[in-house]
């Protein structure tokens, strides 16, 4: 028994900054110290505040250090795993008050959180089925096999009020219950881990802390609509994930909880991983059923929904991940403690990615009914730099900008719909006064146009004569009537395209249209970008009185449009310098040598 | 796994390990001085025995333990302190690991201070 844990970060944020150096390097120096029987390292999911890491908490005192750098280890492993002394220099500083150390719990990030999906992510090992099990892991698929029917199980999830979380919220239980309703030979239960919004990384951290939940869940799934076969659709881009999720299917295999027989029930489950190939589709329900089937991601035409004909045309639930690491939860909490959470018709928690312009950006999972201004400034710690709020986009490219006014509009499924953005699957990208709403809608169109499959054409081509207009407008080659032509095309292809992309592709367009209509008209009528970002609209000059004519800019400047003048500003000994707009390519690197603060832009 | 029964045999004995990552204000805790004059007069092997002693009797989630530094009265190391909520702080002094399934069972389970063990009665 180890006197000590030492948990380590091992979601893709803190890899990608080094956290696996860092537990190489502490199980080296433990070692040095003779300190491996006393005190264990273990690799976990994501904590959440990934712009704090490599982070590495210490129990049973809780210390939270961040931002561990190797250099750190000898220190805190001598220090703190021998002498009990711990290094409040590195600690988290929003632990530390007046000298005592506070509980993780208690600071402005984790204090509002409440976490339900992810619930064993930095805290269990997720290589290790014990781990998962400590935590009554597969308790509720065994309760489910030995105590209840598949009609009951249905009718839990039902209860509950649990909806997809993966953005179109449909309820949970009635998406079971109709595939069980229907009779056939073979079932299916499908995973949607293809996460693929912009911005958007809570199905990655799920799967990367808490693969098992997910595995579970889908067995539950098996056994209330009939089902013997899962397939987990993941993003190849996801290796930790991908991993994690091998590693976790074949530990449930020899545990025998997916297999033949489980716990001796004669219920028989076993789950296959297939990788996505890059294509933003996928995503897409049926575009997601016919890559597993091995042909060109594409969507079908629904009627028939996939609880009627899916995957090999036979009856197929599909649940996005977090939906999954909450149903084991339900089964052994039961539904009214789920639908004792959230708003009135959108129950329990939701796990939002914190991105942009934002101080902690990260992963935070709070209770449905929570409002904007409390995530942005109380959770998310504001905006840096003392820059103002300008909205918050959600959705990813099927979503919409919530601006400053709908701060203290609570978060569900049906407000999030009446103020013209979405749920979708919890990116949050917070915006602020730096950001022209005009780019951030080109910027997902783009996105859109790139990833549209192609096979109807509102998608194809209706996004692409979008974006060519928004490029216009950012051009400074707008016209007033093309508003009004962008709107009408917009709900055109809203109205009529095949699949869930571009049925929503046009709602970043729209819903900055209904926000930031001023910020177009600026670009179109005063050719000018009032958060200056647009390139085209931009123009660099130099304040001739505050030039000291050093020729900096004329050196650093790749297009040689920067030249001397006849003009020597008063008390100055050199002749300052002119852009030459004509010439001018706006590549900022004038701005950016000059030590005067004698060039703008505007 | 063929039974539920097999299942929980697995979580209790993998439960332990994990009750250690979570945080319990309500729990008692136990500290053992483990400065330089603590590790010098022999505090990890007391150390160890708490551990030892507290996860075979199971009580990992309600008592933790924990290091601190030096209390500053180094000539009665190894020190241990046993704090449990509500109640005065005890203070053992000059602990070895054969005096730790005593002060568990008497004082952390049964709520009965180990007189002779503390610091009162040693410095008399």
């Amino acid at each position: 028994m180890y006197r000590s844990n030492v948990l380590v970060c091992g979601g893709t944020g803190c890899t990608s900054s080094n956290s696996l150096t860092i537990v190489n390097k502490l199980k080296e120096e433990i070692k040095r110290m003779g300190l491996q029987d006393e005190v264990n390292v273990i690799t976990t999911g994501c904590f959440g505040l990934c712009a704090l890491g490599p982070i590495m908490v210490v129990y049973p005192e809780g210390s939270f250090y961040s931002m561990v750098k190797v250099d750190d280890i000898p220190e805190i492993v001598e220090e703190h795993l021998l002498k009990g002394r711990i290094v409040t220099r590195l600690l988290y500083q929003e632990t530390v008050e007046n000298d005592t150390i506070k509980s993780l719990n208690k600071t402005a990030f984790y204090e509002k959180q409440k976490r339900v999906a992810l619930r064993n992510c930095g805290v269990i090992d997720p290589e290790k089925i014990d781990d998962y099990i400590a935590q009554d892991g597969y308790a509720a698929l065994g309760k489910v096999l030995t105590e209840m029917t598949p009609e009951d199980v249905i009718q839990t999830i039902l209860d509950s009020g649990l909806r997809g979380r993966g953005g179109a919220g449909f309820p949970t239980g009635l998406k079971w219950k109709f595939a069980a309703a229907n009779d056939a030979d073979q079932k299916y239960v499908c995973c949607n881990a293809d996460e693929g919004d912009p911005g958007a990384f809570m199905d990655r951290s799920v799967l990367e802390g808490d693969p098992h939940a997910v595995l579970e869940a889908m067995a539950i799934a098996g056994y209330a609509i009939g089902a013997s076969q899962g397939y987990i659709y993941v993003r190849a881009e996801y290796p930790i994930a991908v991993k994690r999720l091998q590693i976790a299917i074949s530990q449930a295999h020899e545990y025998g909880l997916l297999g033949e027989d489980i716990f001796g029930t004669g219920f028989n489950f076993d789950i296959k991983l297939r990788l996505g190939a890059g294509a933003f589709v996928c995503g897409e329900e049926t575009s997601l059923m016919t890559s597993i089937e091995g042909k060109r991601g594409e969507p079908r035409p629904r009627p028939p929904f996939p609880a009627v004909k899916g995957l090999y045309q036979k009856p197929t639930i599909l649940n996005n991940v977090e939906t999954y690491a909450n149903i084991a939860q339900i089964i052994l909490k039961g539904a009214d403690w789920f639908a004792s959470m959230g708003t009135e018709k959108s129950k329990g928690t939701k796990v939002f990615a914190l991105g942009g312009k934002i101080n902690h950006t990260g992963l935070v999972e709070i209770p449905m009914g929570t409002t904007l201004r409390e995530i942005v400034f109380e959770i998310g710690g504001g905006i840096p730099n003392g820059k103002k709020f300008k909205a918050a986009q959600t959705g990813g490219p099927s979503g919409g900008c919530i601006p400053e006014e709908h701060l203290d509009v609570p978060i569900d499924y049906d407000n999030l719909l009446a103020i013209g953005s979405m749920m979708g699957s919890g990116g949050l990208i917070v915006m602020d006064e730096d950001n022209c709403m005009v780019d951030v809608a080109k910027f997902f169109l783009e996105f859109t146009v790139d990833e549209s499959c192609g096979k109807c054409t509102p998608c194809r081509i209706g996004t692409k004569r979008l974006l060519e207009m928004l490029e216009k407008i950012t051009n400074g080659q707008g016209t007033m009537e093309m508003i009004d032509e962008m709107e009408e095309l917009c709900y055109y292809i809203k109205a009529n395209s095949l699949c869930g992309l571009g049925q929503t592709a046009p709602n970043p367009v729209l819903s900055t249209l209904r926000y930031f209509k001023d910020e177009y008209i600026s670009h179109i009528v005063d050719k000018k970008c009032p958060a200056v970002v647009c390139k085209n609209l931009l123009e660099f000059t130099i304040d001739k009185d505050k030039c000291i004519g050093c020729g900096m800019c004329a050196r650093k400047c790749p297009a040689s449009a920067i030249a001397v003048t006849d003009y020597t500003a008063p008390g100055k000994k050199k002749p300052a310098y002119a852009i030459d707009t004509e010439k001018c390519v706006k590549c900022g690197a004038c701005m950016d040598t000059c030590k005067f603060k004698a060039i703008s832009k505007g | 796994m063929k039974s539920l029964a097999e299942l929980k045999a697995i979580r209790d004995k993998a439960r332990a390990e994990i009750d250690l990552r979570k945080e319990n204000p309500n729990a008692a805790r136990v500290l053992v001085g483990m400065a330089t004059c603590g590790i010098a007069a022999g505090a990890r092997p007391v150390l160890n025995a708490f551990v030892e002693e507290i996860t075979k009797r199971g009580l990992t989630k309600d008592i933790t333990v924990t290091q601190t530094g030096c209390i500053g009265i180094c000539q009665y190391e190894p020190v241990v302190e046993i704090e449990i909520p509500g109640q005065e702080k005890v203070t053992y002094v000059k602990v070895a690991p054969e005096m730790v399934p005593k002060i568990v069972n008497d004082h952390l389970v049964n709520k009965n201070v180990v007189t002779e063990y503390t610091i009162g009665a040693i410095s008399n």
